[in-house]
C-alpha cells in the first residue's frame, strides 16, 4: 500500500519540532499543543486523530499562522521548504499560505465569498501570487474545477456559491486549494459534514490527486474509518499530546497506546451486533485541570501509580512508530512490514 | 413480522394491536401557498414532499433503524412519529389507534407516549433553565410526580440516565456534549415514554462519548422494555443498535428489512453503495468508491425512480416509473424495477 | 462510572449563573459603569424629589413671586440659594427639575411597561402561530410603522385630552409595534430551536412554552429594545409637552419645563429653558448608552 518512494519519506516536506501553541484565559495559560513532533513526506497523507478538545484543529492552524490571538505559539519549530514557519514575519507568511500551503475548511463558507462568483474568486486567487494574464487565470481555475470533479466546469466558473450542493461547495474550495499546486494541504474536517456516499466520491478524488501531484496532505478527523482508508500514516493525540504516531495500517492494526485502542474499539462494527460496545470510561479532561503524568492516565484501563507519577511521559519508538506509554498494549515483535 | 403490505389484513383480523405504533402511507409536504397567497397577495412557497407514502409498524421493545442522507425526509419523519408535526395525508396509530382520533387527555397521553432524543445537545434544552427544572418540568405538569417527591423522581432519572443527581442545579452550557446527551434522555424518560425516537442522536458527540451513549441506550431498551426508533447516517450505528432497517431516499422508503437480512443481502442499489461506505476497520484497506452523483433537491425530484440519476443498473422504465415496495424475501421489502426482472 | 463528577466538574459547578454573568460583563467597561451612576443618580432623585429637593415647587406657601426669574446662584428672600435660578412663578429650578424627572421618566417606564406587554405578547404570539395570525399582526406593525409616530401621539392626544395617563396610552400606541417586530424576529430564532420542539413533545402547554421557554430566551434583545425605548418615550413625552398637549401644567415634566422657559428666551433669561434641556439630555444619552452596553453585553457569544 505504501506506494511513495522511500526517499520521500526521508526527506519530509514538513517537520514540526516540540510544537507548543497556548491561549491565555482568565482562569490560567491553556496549553491546546503541548509537545508536538511528527513529520509529512511529499505524497503522503498523514491522519491526525483526535477527539474535540484533543489540539487536532489548532496545530493545524498553528502550521498555517492563523492562531487567533491572544493565542500563539510559545515554543517549537515548524520547518517547512528550508524554513521555520514559526520565525516568518506576517508578510511571508501570507505569501506561503495559498501557494505553497493551503488549507481545506470543514465548512466551505470559510473560503467562498458568497457575493462574488466563483470564477472571479478564483483568478483572484490565482492573480494575488502570480502575474499571469486574466485569460490564463480564467483557463486554470477551469481546469481545476474539471479535476475535482464538478460537471460541465464551463458553466459552473459563472455561478455564485449559493448555487452549488454541499459536496460541490466543498469540491470548489478543494479547487481552490489546489490552484498553485500547493507542496503541503492542511485539510481540517472537510468532509464531515458531508453526506457519506458524497464524502466518499470527494475521498477517492482526493487520495488521486495528492499521489498524482506528489502533494503531502495533513487529514484532520475525528472519523478513524475514514482515516484507515485514507491515510499511510497517522498521529493520534489526546488532550493536546500526542499518544501515538507511525504507518497508519500497523498502529490501527496493533496500537500501543490504549487510548488508540479504545478509539479504534468504540465504534461500533468492532463489536458483535447488539453487544455492548468497549467505550473509554469517563470524558477528556479540562485543559486547566489535567491529571498528573500520563494525560491518560484518569481514563486508562492500565494506569497505575508509575503513569501517575511520572510527570514526563516517555517516548518510546520503533523506528518510525512512536508512542508515550509505561505500559503499551502489543508489546514483543512487530507484526505486518511496508 | 412488521411488514406494511400485511397491514390490511392485519387490522382486520384485529392483530394489528402488536404494533405499538404503526405508520400507514404517511406523508408530509411543505410549503405552498399561506393565508395571503391564497387571497391573490404575492406567490407562495414551492411545495416540498419531505415524506411520501411511508408504512411500517414496529412492536413492542423492538429498535428500528432508519438510514438515509440528508434530504431523504428521515428527521421530517421523526418528528411525526413524535408528535411534534402532524402528516399531510396517511395515519399514524398507537396500539391500532389513530392518533388524530385521540383528543383530550388520551391525546395528551399518547403524545407522551414517544419522546424524542435530538441531535443537537446544544440546542435541545432551554438554556435558562437548570438541569433538575429540566427533566422534572414536564413530568410535574403532567401530575406524575408524587406530591413532595420531586428531588427523589428527578434523581432517579437522573440515575438512568447515567447522570449524577448532584448535576441537578448547573445550566445546560455547565455540561459536557455527553452531559448533556443524557440530560435529554433523562427528560425524555422522566414522561414514562413507551417509545424513543432519537434523531441522529450521537452524531454531534466524540467517539469516545459516542460509544458511552450507545451502551447507556442498549441497557436501556433491556431495563425499561423500551420501543425505539433509531435516525442516522451512520450504517455502523445502525447495524449495531437495530432489529429492523428502513432505508430511505427522498422521501420514500426504498428498502426495509431485518438488519441481518439487509447487511447480508441488500437487495436495492442505494441500500448496496451505502453499505460500501460503512464505518470498519478491518485491517485490509477498501477504497472508495461511491456511487456518482449529487443528491436530488426535494423542491425537484427526479421523476419515476428517485434514484435513477445515480444508479447505475437504471434502465427506461426507472425512468417513467416509481417502483412500489414490494416483498423479495420473507420481511424484506424492496422498491426497484430490477426484481422484476428475475 | 462516567457520570462520576470529576475535579474538574466541581470547578465548573461555582461557575456562577446567567444574572451574575451578566451584571459582571456588564461593569467591565468604565463606561458603562458611569452611566449606571450617572442613571442611579436620576432615578434616586426622582424617586425622592420630596425628601431631596430644596423646595416643594407646587406648594404655593414655599414660593413667592418676588424670586420670580432669578439667574441661577442668587439668594432668595428667605436665605436659600437657588443654584439653578428660578422660572417666571419663582420656583427654584432645581426642584421643579428634580420632580419634572420623576414625572417623566414615569411616563417612560410605564410606556415601556404597556407597550412592552401588549407588543411582545403579539409578538411572540405571531411567532409561535405563524400563518394569518402572523401575517395579521404583522401588516398592523408595518401600517402603525408607516406613519410618525410625533403625528398619530399629536391626534390622539387631540382627541383625548391632556394627562399624564393619557400621555402614556398614546405612546403605547406608537411604540406597541417596535416590540412586537423585536419579539417576533427573536422568537422565530428560538422557535427553530430543538429545545422547543422537545417542549411540545413534552405536551408543555402552549402559554407556558411562550412563557417559560420562548420569552426568556427573547429577552436579552427585548431589554435592550426597551431600555432604548424609554429614552426615546421620555423625548416624545418631552416634544408633547413643549407643545402644549402633553401632561397638565399641575405635573409639569422636563418638557414642560423646557417650554415654559422659551418665552423668556428672546430675553436672554437663557437658563429656564436650558438646565431642564440639560437634565433632558443627559437622561435619555444615559438610557440610550446603557442600553447599548446592554446589546454588546448580551450578545450570546459574549454570555
Amino acid at each position: 500500500m505504501h506506494t511513495a518512494p522511500a526517499a520521500a519519506r526521508l526527506v519530509p516536506v514538513l517537520t514540526v519540532e516540540d510544537l507548543t501553541t497556548v491561549f491565555p484565559t482568565p482562569r490560567g495559560l491553556v496549553k491546546a499543543v503541548d509537545g508536538l513532533s511528527f513529520s509529512v513526506g511529499a505524497g503522503r497523507v498523514m491522519g491526525l486523530v483526535g477527539e474535540s478538545g484533543s489540539g487536532k484543529s489548532v496545530t493545524g492552524y498553528s502550521i498555517m499562522g492563523l492562531v487567533e490571538p491572544p493565542g500563539h505559539i510559545a515554543g517549537g519549530r515548524i520547518l517547512f521548504a528550508g524554513r521555520d514557519l514559526v520565525r516568518q514575519s506576517r508578510t511571508e507568511m501570507r505569501s506561503l499560505r495559498g501557494r505553497a500551503i493551503a488549507m481545506i475548511f470543514q465548512d466551505p463558507a470559510m473560503t467562498l465569498n458568497p457575493v462574488l462568483r466563483i470564477s472571479t474568486q478564483m483568478v483572484e486567487a490565482i492573480r494575488a501570487h502570480e502575474k499571469i494574464p486574466r485569460a490564463e487565470a480564467w483557463k486554470r481555475s477551469r481546469d481545476a474545477l474539471g479535476l475535482v470533479g464538478i460537471p460541465s466546469p464551463d458553466e459552473r466558473m459563472s455561478a455564485y456559491p449559493h448555487e452549488f450542493s454541499g459536496g460541490m461547495r466543498q469540491r470548489v474550495a478543494i479547487a481552490i486549494a489546489l490552484l498553485h499546486r500547493p507542496s503541503l494541504i492542511i485539510a481540517d474536517e472537510p468532509t464531515t459534514a458531508l453526506d457519506v456516499t458524497i464524502q466518499s466520491q470527494i475521498l477517492a478524488r482526493m487520495q488521486l490527486l495528492m499521489k498524482q501531484y506528489d502533494m503531502a496532505m495533513i487529514w484532520i478527523s475525528h472519523d478513524l474509518s475514514v482515516v484507515s482508508r485514507l491515510c499511510d500514516d497517522i498521529a493520534v493525540m489526546y488532550a493536546g499530546r500526542l499518544v501515538e504516531t507511525g504507518l497508519a495500517d500497523r498502529v490501527i492494526a496493533h496500537p500501543r497506546h490504549p487510548y488508540t485502542r479504545g478509539l479504534i474499539d468504540s465504534l461500533p462494527s468492532r463489536a458483535r451486533r447488539g453487544e455492548r460496545l468497549r467505550q473509554i470510561e469517563g470524558m477528556m479532561p479540562e485543559p486547566l485541570d489535567l491529571p498528573e503524568g500520563c494525560v491518560f492516565s484518569n481514563r486508562c484501563p492500565r494506569a497505575d501509580a508509575a503513569c501517575r507519577a511520572n510527570p514526563v511521559m516517555s517516548v518510546s519508538t520503533y523506528g518510525a512508530w512512536q508512542w508515550r506509554c509505561v505500559h503499551p498494549l502489543n508489546e514483543g515483535p512487530v507484526h505486518g512490514h511496508s | 413480522m412488521a411488514i406494511p403490505e400485511h397491514r390490511d389484513a392485519d387490522i382486520s383480523s384485529g392483530s394489528a394491536e402488536q404494533f405499538v405504533i404503526e405508520l400507514c402511507g404517511v406523508s408530509r409536504s411543505f410549503g405552498g401557498p399561506g393565508a395571503l397567497e391564497r387571497l391573490g397577495l404575492g406567490r407562495g412557497s414551492p411545495v416540498i414532499h419531505a415524506v411520501r407514502d411511508v408504512s411500517f409498524g414496529l412492536r413492542q421493545g423492538e429498535v428500528l433503524g432508519i438510514v438515509g442522507e440528508s434530504g431523504c425526509g428521515k428527521s421530517t419523519l421523526a418528528r411525526m412519529v413524535a408528535g411534534i408535526l402532524k402528516p399531510t395525508a396517511g395515519e399514524i396509530r398507537w396500539h391500532g389507534k389513530p392518533l388524530s382520533s385521540l383528543r383530550g387527555r388520551e391525546g395528551k397521553a399518547a403524545r407522551l407516549k414517544a419522546q424524542m432524543v435530538f441531535q443537537n445537545p446544544w440546542s435541545a434544552m432551554n438554556p435558562r433553565l437548570r438541569a433538575a427544572e429540566i427533566v422534572a418540568e414536564a413530568p410535574r405538569i403532567h401530575g406524575l410526580i408524587p406530591r413532595g417527591e420531586q428531588d427523589a423522581y428527578v434523581a432517579h432519572h437522573f440515575l438512568l440516565a447515567g447522570l449524577d443527581p448532584a448535576l441537578g442545579d448547573r445550566y445546560p452550557h455547565q455540561l459536557s456534549g455527553g452531559q448533556r446527551q443524557r440530560l435529554v434522555i433523562a427528560r425524555a424518560l422522566a414522561v414514562v415514554p413507551e417509545m424513543l425516537v432519537c434523531d441522529e442522536a450521537v452524531a454531534a458527540l466524540d467517539v469516545s462519548i459516542q460509544a458511552q451513549i450507545l451502551n447507556m441506550l442498549m441497557d436501556l431498551r433491556e431495563k425499561l422494555d423500551l420501543t425505539s426508533m433509531f435516525i442516522s447516517h451512520d450504517l455502523g450505528v445502525i447495524e449495531h443498535l437495530s432489529d429492523r432497517v428502513v432505508v430511505m431516499y427522498l422521501g420514500r422508503v426504498v428498502e426495509n428489512a431485518e438488519v441481518a437480512e439487509l447487511f447480508e443481502r441488500p437487495n436495492h442499489p442505494y441500500t448496496r453503495a451505502l453499505l460500501e461506505e460503512l464505518p470498519r476497520i478491518d485491517g485490509e484497506r477498501r477504497p472508495f468508491a461511491a456511487i456518482e452523483g449529487e443528491l436530488p433537491s426535494p423542491l425537484n425530484p427526479p421523476p419515476g425512480c428517485a434514484f435513477h440519476p445515480r444508479c447505475p443498473f437504471a434502465m427506461e422504465r426507472c425512468r417513467r416509473e416509481a417502483p412500489a415496495l414490494l416483498p423479495v424475501a420473507s420481511g424484506h421489502l424492496s422498491a426497484c424495477h430490477l426484481n422484476d426482472m428475475a | 462510572m462516567s457520570a462520576k463528577p470529576s475535579k474538574a466538574n466541581d470547578k465548573t459547578f461555582r461557575r456562577p449563573g446567567p444574572m451574575l454573568t451578566l451584571v459582571r460583563s456588564f461593569c467591565r467597561s468604565w463606561s458603562a459603569r458611569a452611566c449606571l451612576a450617572v442613571m442611579s443618580v436620576i432615578v434616586l432623585a426622582a424617586v425622592f424629589a420630596p425628601w431631596i429637593a430644596p423646595q416643594n415647587p407646587y406648594d404655593l406657601a414655599q414660593i413667592s413671586m418676588l424670586d420670580a426669574m432669578l439667574p441661577p446662584g442668587s439668594r432668595s428672600m428667605s436665605g436659600m440659594i437657588y443654584w439653578l435660578g428660578t422660572d417666571g412663578q419663582g420656583r427654584d429650578l432645581l426642584s421643579a427639575i428634580i420632580y419634572g424627572l420623576g414625572i417623566s421618566l414615569e411616563v417612560g417606564v410605564l410606556t415601556a411597561i404597556f407597550a412592552g406587554i401588549v407588543g411582545i405578547t403579539l409578538g411572540l404570539l405571531a411567532a409561535y402561530r405563524g400563518g394569518w395570525v402572523d401575517a395579521a399582526i404583522m401588516r398592523l406593525v408595518d401600517l402603525q410603522f408607516s406613519f410618525p409616530a410625533i403625528l398619530v401621539a399629536l391626534m390622539l392626544l387631540a382627541f383625548m385630552g391632556k394627562g399624564i395617563g393619557n400621555v402614556v396610552v398614546a405612546l403605547v400606541v406608537v411604540e406597541w409595534a417596535t416590540y412586537a417586530r423585536t419579539a417576533r424576529a427573536a422568537a422565530l430564532v428560538e422557535r427553530s430551536k430543538e429545545y422547543i420542539e422537545a417542549a411540545i413533545c413534552l405536551a408543555i402547554p402552549v402559554h407556558r412554552i411562550v412563557y417559560r421557554h420562548l420569552l426568556p430566551n427573547c429577552l436579552p434583545s427585548l431589554i435592550v429594545i426597551a431600555t432604548i425605548q424609554i429614552g426615546r418615550a421620555i423625548a416624545l413625552e418631552a416634544t408633547l409637552s413643549f407643545l402644549g398637549i402633553g401632561v397638565p401644567v399641575t405635573e409639569p415634566s422636563l418638557g414642560l419645563l423646557i417650554s415654559n422657559g422659551s418665552n423668556y428666551m428672546l430675553a436672554g433669561k437663557l437658563w429656564v429653558s436650558f438646565w431642564p434641556g440639560v437634565a433632558l439630555l443627559v437622561t435619555v444619552v444615559t438610557i440610550n448608552l446603557i442600553g447599548d452596553r446592554l446589546r454588546d453585553v448580551l450578545n450570546p457569544r459574549s454570555l
